[in-house]
């Protein structure tokens, strides 16, 4: 998993039958300061995630679970709500980024 | 299978139920030399690892839900063991 600010939420009218019903946001990744990492992505919300908030999301074929027995065609899932988190300097320092 | 370091705990309330009673730790990845690679990921521990500590850690869905002995939970990380000590020869 990893840790992200949603910063947006995405319409779709025509879309896969099996998205219908889901919740699609706009996550982007953040490093131990918080700055942003990576590139933004699309994201099923499992989670009541609203915008502005820290969520944590899972990737690949697992995050389609959360929805079962739906199997909708999603790689991106947020399954949770961030109340806080702390890497009090242990990154090594290369890692920071 | 990888190396990480622990770099810090992860507290959230809200989350999907299968993750209820599982610890989650801020991992960054290690490569060559215990150099960081790549960015520091959210795994669940199953081993009782803390910060500072070097750790065996799967990403790999099939192997996460495995470690943490739930079916269709939706996790793709994992630290599975705590390293003594790697040789290399």
């Amino acid at each position: 998993m990893q840790v992200a600010r949603v910063i947006g939420d995405v319409v779709a009218t025509r879309k896969d039958e099996a998205l219908t019903g889901l919740k699609l946001l706009v996550v982007q990744p953040l490093d131990p300061e918080r700055q942003p990492v990576g590139r933004a992505l699309v994201a099923a919300d499992a989670a009541g995630a609203g915008v502005g908030e820290e969520v944590f999301f899972v990737r690949g074929r697992e995050a389609a679970f959360p929805f079962y027995p739906a199997e909708p065609p999603v790689d991106a899932a947020i399954v949770g709500i961030v109340d806080h988190w702390s890497t009090e300097g242990a990154v090594p320092k290369e890692g920071r980024r | 299978m990888m190396l990480g370091i622990v770099v810090g705990p992860l507290v959230a309330t809200q989350k999907h139920r299968k993750f209820e009673g599982s610890k989650l730790l801020l991992v960054q990845p290690l490569g060559e030399n215990d150099t960081p690679r790549g960015p520091v990921l959210l795994a669940v521990d199953t081993v009782g690892a803390g910060v500072h500590e070097k750790v065996l850690l799967v990403l790999d869905g099939k192997a996460a839900g495995d470690a943490m002995q739930k079916k269709g939970a939706p996790v793709d990380a994992a630290v599975v063991g705590i390293v003594d000590h790697v040789d290399f020869s």
